[in-house]
């Protein structure tokens, strides 16, 4: 059965909406379809056109707590709603997901460790084709080469929020990179590396790797290598993977008050 | 029940004219979204792109005219504001001369707005100091 027949048979009476593509003008465009209008809905969801569904999902629970969602989800928009869930932000018991495994050239050209939701509607599962190459490179610096080379990155940051804004891992409502004595007003570009170190620490533990960010970064820094970094310190230390799975705890929710994290 | 769908549009703020998607959402404008294969941004958007809806419902908006009297500024009808412009207008180019005048139009105008700002300034007026925002 395709995401859109599976889509069409929820709306008879599971879900209240369809989170997905609507295709308008050569365009695949986020849209949350009814019964009414779910003919429009997209049958074919092109690599490059990538949204941040969790959010919207997000979004549509906090406005209305009792809709019941059926989602389009990757294997990348799967782990942000079960990182989401865990940090209290989405309520997977009203949201279904349908599932769409990412073809190779996708999962290839992300890097991405697990290009497929745990239940595949649509789509041929491809092994994860996890790209550590670049955090290896940067670790296998000179401490003063590597400082060099995010400097030089940093400073070319047009302070534009977007891998912040895209991010769907990034909820708060009052966000430490809006705070004046953080982060100085009007200066571009931001304190280095103060701005992206904010963003950094507050990924760890927290980034589900989809890649977003550095999509919608006009400057081309290279900040998923950035965030794989700090979750591999995570990862290594404390042996947590956000959004892997919604029965494991997350770090940050258990920090201090666990000895065994002692 | 929560709607949700996203309208493209061209950003309203400069010249580049990036590709947008607007988010609607309960009957409000409740977002922005880059365009992600837009052939002039490609999914990205400045700092001003990402903000472009934050005006539209902000208290701060000008949804009156106002005029200052007294020191003091008053809420007028839009007739009444535009007469005080044009007479001010007309009354600084006839004791000073038209480049004492000078337009400054506007992104968030149609073409069409702006085609007829321009035409004020230069045939009506006769002065050639016209601008844009879009021009950064």
């Amino acid at each position: 059965m395709s995401i859109k027949e599976k889509a069409r048979e929820l709306l008879e009476g599971e879900v209240d909406g369809v989170l997905g593509y609507r295709l308008a003008g050569g365009s695949h465009l986020p849209h949350l379809f009814t019964a009414a209008d779910i003919e429009e809905m997209a049958g074919d969801y092109p690599a490059g056109e990538r949204y941040p569904l969790a959010s919207i999902v997000r979004r549509l629970q906090a406005a209305d707590p009792g809709i019941r969602i059926a989602v389009v989800a990757r294997g990348c928009d799967e782990r942000s709603l079960v990182e989401l869930f865990k940090q209290g932000q989405v309520n997977l018991g009203r949201t279904v997901i349908l599932g769409l495994a990412c073809e190779e050239e996708l999962a290839r050209g992300c890097g991405c460790a697990v290009p497929y939701p745990s239940e595949i509607l649509e789509g041929r599962r491809v092994e994860g084709v996890p790209d550590d190459s670049l955090v290896e490179k940067m670790d296998g610096m000179p401490a003063e080469d590597r400082l060099d080379f995010w400097l030089s990155r940093f400073g070319s940051c047009v302070k534009c929020y977007g891998c912040r804004n895209v991010c769907p891992l990034c909820y708060c409502k009052e966000c430490a990179l809006d705070d004046a004595e953080m982060v100085e007003r009007g200066r571009v570009p931001p304190a280095q590396p103060a701005f992206h170190l904010i963003r950094a620490i507050d990924m760890a533990g927290r980034c589900i790797d989809c890649g977003l960010c550095e999509e919608a970064c006009p400057m081309g820094i290279p900040l998923r290598t950035l965030y794989r970094k700090v979750g591999r310190v995570v990862e290594d230390n404390l042996g947590y993977r956000p959004g892997r799975s919604p029965e494991e705890k997350s770090p940050l929710a258990v920090l201090g008050t666990e000895k065994d994290l002692e | 029940m929560t709607d949700y769908r996203t309208v493209p549009t061209v950003c309203p703020y400069c010249g580049t004219g990036c590709g947008m998607l607007l988010e609607v959402s309960g009957g409000r404008l409740a977002g922005v979204l880059p365009q992600k294969g837009h052939p002039v941004s490609d999914g990205t958007l400045c700092l001003k792109g990402w903000a472009a809806y934050e005006f539209v419902e902000s208290p701060r908006r000008l949804a009156r005219p106002l005029v200052r009297r007294d020191g003091k500024r008053e809420a007028v009808p839009v007739e009444e504001a535009l007469s005080i412009v044009a007479d001010r207008l007309r009354d600084t180019v006839e004791r000073h001369g038209p480049d004492a005048a000078a337009f400054i139009c506007s992104a968030k105008c149609t073409n069409e707005e702006d085609y007829l700002v321009n035409k004020l300034a230069r045939a009506v007026v006769g002065t050639n100091n016209i601008d844009h925002c879009a021009r950064l």
